[in-house]
């Protein structure tokens, strides 16, 4: 038996966008056990339901995460709507859908160029965060804000967008398509990229189902288990989708799984604007009323099933706001597909993760 | 085959156009709706003070008895409440950003004098109403009480006239 030695993997890393700590146990050059830290970003955001009002809560909602911005705002408000018994109109819910799928299309290409930045394809992650960039655009245009939206609010949307601004997002969205098409080829049946990606970090399906895994991470595994369809918020009852799964359960798998999330959220974006109701975007919340109550809502983040729990008082001033994230969910199972990997291939699946840590700590 | 493939798009790229502006050079057109910072028109705020309530953040001040509105810019978050709840629209979002500088500084905008006057005159006018009021209700007081008419309108013409004159120094 040869000996074991443990080296710190982070919090500082170049493929590292957010720092977590792994102290990875090797022997030789296989990782044998991983051991994760967290805590170096943590902001007590959730704490500040006693400074700020319910109202207010929503822009610290949304400044959980820059890249899960539009589905933190999204939760807290759907879940503060429910406790106040608001039915908000089918027009926002429309557009809550489609900017949404909007901030699907963002976060996956901004992890598909991270993959190719991992695996040394430069180029293409260049390519992917240019057309990620058109995105950010389109937010720029509808919202005012590229990574912090505020347009969410309890009862609906602070502002609409009016038909034209449409019309020309799904002419912004066709060039997009085009664009995505030739960039999913390399990482479908690029030898370097195949050789980076097929089999490594196995998940079995019922390891994942065991471990808790969310999002496209499950998916791959082979399970179909997308809060969208199950749960039908916002208008996705109203919307044709099939959640996408792959059975190859290796970093290839999971690959494969976002690049098609992606051309099926443009699908999503395009039936939203076909279907979108006339009408008000929101209705209003007068300033005598206070929720009272608690309610738990989960929604399908772009990296998993987000779940956001509020408990209200009936004052100005919420109890308990708590956000259980995909990370968080996904790492017991990151540990586990770590376990006897190459030390080579760790970056690798860190990234299949698609970590926030941001969210994950608060 | 698909390196040939990724091949094409290398080439095409050394060949066109950046992706990237030149950015000193051409700066950027920001689209209608990009919050950069809150302007405020002096010349139509009353101070009233619901922006400085709204803010999440605390970053607007109103001084109502220096007549000043101001801003700290460093900890505004840009989230529009205040222009949202502004009730004489004076409040606008500008699409550019603040300049960058190196210290936290805070923005003091004096009231106009235009606005004043505006201001003034109404109060003026309110006044009066609340003194016509006054007069009115002491004539019928006094219909009412012939017997001590001095004593019963003194009282009851001051009464009203009092909180506007308190508001006006606030």
């Amino acid at each position: 038996m040869s000996t074991r030695s443990v080296i710190p993997f982070g919090p500082q890393h170049p493929v590292l966008p957010e720092p977590i700590h792994l102290d990875l146990v090797l022997e030789d050059e296989k990782v044998v056990q991983a051991i994760p830290s967290i805590g170096f970003i943590h902001r007590g955001l959730e704490k500040l339901v006693d400074k700020k009002d319910f109202h207010e809560m929503v822009y610290v909602a949304e400044r959980i995460c820059g890249i899960c911005s539009m589905g933190h705002g999204l939760g807290y408000c759907d879940a503060v709507e429910h406790i106040m018994d608001l039915e908000i109109p089918d027009r926002a819910k429309f557009l809550r859908t489609m900017l949404s799928e909007l901030s699907r299309i963002h976060s996956h290409m901004l992890w598909l160029g991270l993959l190719a930045d991992a695996f040394g394809f430069e180029s293409l992650y260049m390519e992917c965060w240019r057309i990620r960039e058109e995105v950010l655009d389109m937010f720029e245009i509808a919202t005012g804000g590229r990574v912090i939206f505020s347009i969410m609010k309890i009862g609906g949307l602070r502002r609409d967008l009016p038909d034209d601004m449409l019309a020309d997002f799904r002419q912004r969205l066709d060039k997009i398509e085009e664009q995505l098409k030739v960039v999913a080829k390399p990482f479908y049946d690029d030898v370097a990229v195949k050789n980076r990606l097929v089999g490594v970090g196995i998940l079995t399906p019922e390891k994942a189902d065991l471990l808790g895994t969310a999002g496209p991470f499950l998916r791959a595994s082979g399970i179909a288990r997308d809060i969208r369809s199950t749960e039908g918020y916002c208008a996705y009852d109203q919307i044709e989708f099939e959640p996408i799964i792959s059975t190859g359960c290796d970093s290839y798998a999971r690959t494969e799984v976002r690049i098609k999330e992606i051309f099926q959220a443009i699908d999503i974006v395009r039936q939203c604007i076909d279907k979108m109701p006339a009408g008000a975007v929101d209705v209003p919340v007068k300033p005598n009323q206070f929720p009272n109550g608690e309610y738990m809502t989960r929604i399908e983040q772009p990296r998993g099933e987000a779940l956001y729990y509020v408990k209200a008082n009936g004052s100005k001033f919420i109890d308990r706001m708590r956000v259980r994230t995909p990370t968080f969910a996904n790492i017991p199972a990151l540990v586990e597909v770590m376990a006897g990997c190459d030390l080579a291939d760790v970056p690798i699946l860190v990234l299949t993760i698609d970590p926030c840590i941001s969210c994950t700590e608060r | 085959m698909s390196l040939v493939n990724f091949n094409k798009t290398v080439i095409k790229n050394l060949f066109s156009k950046p992706a990237t502006r030149k950015y000193p050079f051409e700066p950027k057109v920001y689209p209608e709706r990009t919050r950069g910072h809150v302007v405020n028109d002096m010349d139509v705020c009353v101070l009233c003070g619901l922006c400085s309530i709204k803010c999440p953040t605390h970053a607007i001040t109103v001084d109502k008895a220096a007549k000043t509105w101001s801003i700290r810019p460093m900890s505004c978050i840009q989230c529009r409440s205040c222009v949202d709840n502004c009730p004489k629209k004076c409040l606008s979002m500008d699409t550019q950003f603040t300049e960058p500088g190196s210290e936290k500084l805070t923005k003091t905008f004096p009231q106009s004098e235009k606005a004043i006057a505006a201001q003034e005159a109404l109060m003026k006018a309110a006044k009066e109403r609340a003194a016509a009021a006054a007069a009115a209700k002491a004539a019928q007081a006094g219909n009412a009480a012939n017997a001590n008419p001095v004593a019963n309108a003194a009282p009851a013409a001051q009464a009203p006239a009092q909180p506007a004159a308190e508001k006006k120094d606030e």
